[in-house]
């Protein structure tokens, strides 16, 4: 690691946790600073809070892992984004281009609405097995079609719009107003059900997939120039492929089943970033990860108080701050070609 | 002149390959002899291009066998391979915001390993291979300010940064003018390497290159110096076109004759 790379990371990192110390304090309920430590302390220490049970259950229980499941979604969304549009080479692609959002929003649908499961299986669960069922069809779809890249393009968008369309066919034919609602908010992204569980979840499949993509940084280096030219530089092509979809894929799909479909994150920040740091992975995705964590968070603040008492999906929020991004990036690219 | 020994350097030996049921490239066989430079010709679709990758090992043979150094190239592996033979392939392009230093680098991948930062003998290679393709003065310049024939510099500096001993060339003079395809190929005949390149212009093959393999549908049809090949007959036999060969010092010169003008 150069210089550069750890300040721009160390400075991350600073910011992040900044940004999750402030954001906890903001809300309804009036917190401070230095009720947060305290509370934090408290339960990381096991010492005795000196913090009313209420204040206490605010910061630990409801803020605190919902800021935390912020960061960490942020975190993935962005690092899954640079993956894809480096592995795809194409600059719009983000981690829902092959499907797992929409197929994660059937799996929802079919246990909120339908009832599959009959009670015994909840919503992330069910989410997640769409999504990964949607992934599976993407891979042997695009493999039967040649497994150019292209084609894996292609397939994602086939299953996209396949998964939707029974997505909307399944709550416009069988849901009640309120599951109506209830799903729709969901399938926006939403952070408001977080807890420490899904939040660990979140972290331990982060950590896991963001060690595979920084080992493989300089392979994704390599397909600058393309498949071809990646594999005269020494990389095992297929292989190559194979591991960073199906690690971006688990990661994505973990993701939209505890928070739902939170937008733009992943097309935007990767390109945001870039303007950091250059177009090298060493210091691309652990810079990423950084600014989508941070962006998020403040995202997130903003979503649960903006409307208040009201909530709004944070995806609406990221989309309506990331459509303005996304015409820029799309001016920028006019420009280069 | 005599054939080294299989067992060094890179050597095709009755190479296939074939793809949709159709041989692209029927049988070849070539051994390379160190530091020559050995031209590829033939009609379009003939097999040059499927041929470099044969011997690049981008692409499997359906049959046959492409060996470096006497083992196989699946044997070799991906890595070991790019860090002994490295490719410029015709046309190139990147959607990245790269500087021509940057796209150097890359031929240093090969050579470095996950989770370590890049070298002190990794960033002299870059130096060295700028400097060679001269553009040294361009190395902090986005590639997508370059113009056509710096781009396949900026790729053969990318190639030498790879510290090849074969260097495999796809048509790198397509789209340049005759001044920077002179240029470009000036720079590729000087370099310390054993170089093969598959080329359109017979002249320019006939200038630069030791010697030349031609290709029809697949199949050798002659090979040898530039005087044995680049005959009036086989270049109708190949390409179905009339021409005069003259020698100047050193190589043979074609001269295209039109269609109908009472060539003999």
């Amino acid at each position: 690691m150069t210089l550069r790379t750890l300040l721009l990371t160390g400075g991350g990192l600073a910011a992040l946790a900044v940004s999750v110390a402030f954001a906890v304090t903001i809300g309804p309920a009036d917190i401070s600073t230095a009720d947060v430590w305290a509370s934090v302390a408290s339960h990381l220490g096991g010492g005795e809070s000196t913090l009313a049970p209420l204040r206490d259950g605010i910061v630990w229980d409801l803020r605190m892992p919902r800021t935390l499941l912020a960061a960490v979604c942020g975190a993935g969304l962005a690092l899954c984004g640079a993956v894809m549009q480096s592995l795809l080479r194409n600059p719009l692609a983000d981690p829902f281009v092959l499907g797992v959002s929409s197929g994660a929003s059937t799996g929802a649908v079919a246990v909120v609405v339908l009832g599959v499961g009959g009670g015994a299986v909840s919503l992330s669960a069910g989410a997640f097995v769409g999504a990964l069922l949607s992934f599976g069809l993407v891979m042997l779809l695009s493999h039967s079609l040649g497994a150019s890249m292209d084609r894996v393009v292609l397939s994602g968008v086939a299953a996209m719009q396949l998964f939707s369309a029974l997505t909307s066919f399944t709550v416009l034919t069988s849901a009640d107003a309120e599951t109506t609602k209830g799903v729709l908010f969901w399938l926006l992204g939403s952070l408001s059900g977080a807890d420490w569980g899904q939040v660990l979840l979140c972290a331990g499949a982060l950590a896991a997939v963001l060690v595979v993509c920084l080992g493989h940084a300089t392979t994704l280096d390599a397909f600058a120039f393309g498949e071809e030219a990646a594999a005269g530089l020494g990389v095992n092509v297929a292989r190559a492929r194979l591991i960073l979809l199906c690690a971006t894929a688990l990661l994505t799909a973990v993701l939209v089943s505890c928070a739902g479909a939170i937008g733009f994150v992943g097309l935007v920040l990767p390109h945001v970033t870039r303007a950091l740091t250059g177009s090298g992975h060493v210091r691309l995705l652990p810079v990423t990860a950084l600014t989508g964590a941070v962006f998020l968070v403040w995202v997130d603040t903003l979503a649960r108080t903006v409307v208040d008492p009201q909530e709004v999906p944070v995806g609406v929020v990221t989309s309506l701050i990331g459509v303005p991004a996304f015409v820029i990036v799309l001016h920028r690219g006019r420009r280069k070609t | 002149m005599s054939t080294p020994a299989p067992d060094t350097g890179l050597h095709a030996d009755r190479v296939a390959r074939r793809t949709d049921g159709r041989l692209i490239v029927d049988g070849v066989t070539l051994v390379l002899r160190p530091g020559e430079t050995v031209g590829l010709l033939g009609p379009n679709g003939s097999g040059k291009s499927t041929l470099l990758r044969l011997l690049a090992g981008v692409l499997p043979a359906s049959a046959g066998v492409v060996t470096l150094d006497g083992h196989p190239l699946p044997e070799v592996g991906r890595r070991a391979t790019a860090r002994r033979i490295a490719t410029v392939e015709q046309h190139t392009h990147t959607q990245t915001e790269l500087t021509v230093r940057e796209v150097v680098a890359l031929g240093r991948i090969p050579h470095r390993r996950a989770w370590s930062p890049a070298s002190a003998a990794d960033a002299r290679a870059v130096t060295e291979a700028l400097e060679r393709a001269g553009l040294t003065d361009r190395a902090a310049q986005s590639w997508h300010t370059l113009s056509g024939g710096e781009r396949q510099r900026a790729q053969i500096a990318r190639a030498l940064a790879q510290e090849p001993r074969e260097l495999l060339l796809d048509e790198p003079t397509n789209h340049l003018d005759i001044q920077h395809q002179l240029d470009l190929l000036d720079l590729i005949a000087d370099l310390p390497v054993t170089t093969v390149i598959a080329l359109h212009d017979l002249n320019l093959a006939a200038m630069y290159c030791d010697r030349l393999l031609v290709l029809n549908t697949g199949r050798t049809v002659a090979e040898g110096t530039p005087t044995d090949v680049l005959t009036p007959a086989l270049i109708k036999d190949v390409y179905g076109v009339d021409a005069e060969v003259g020698h100047d010092p050193g190589h043979p010169v074609i001269r295209f004759l039109r269609r109908g003008s009472g060539a003999p």
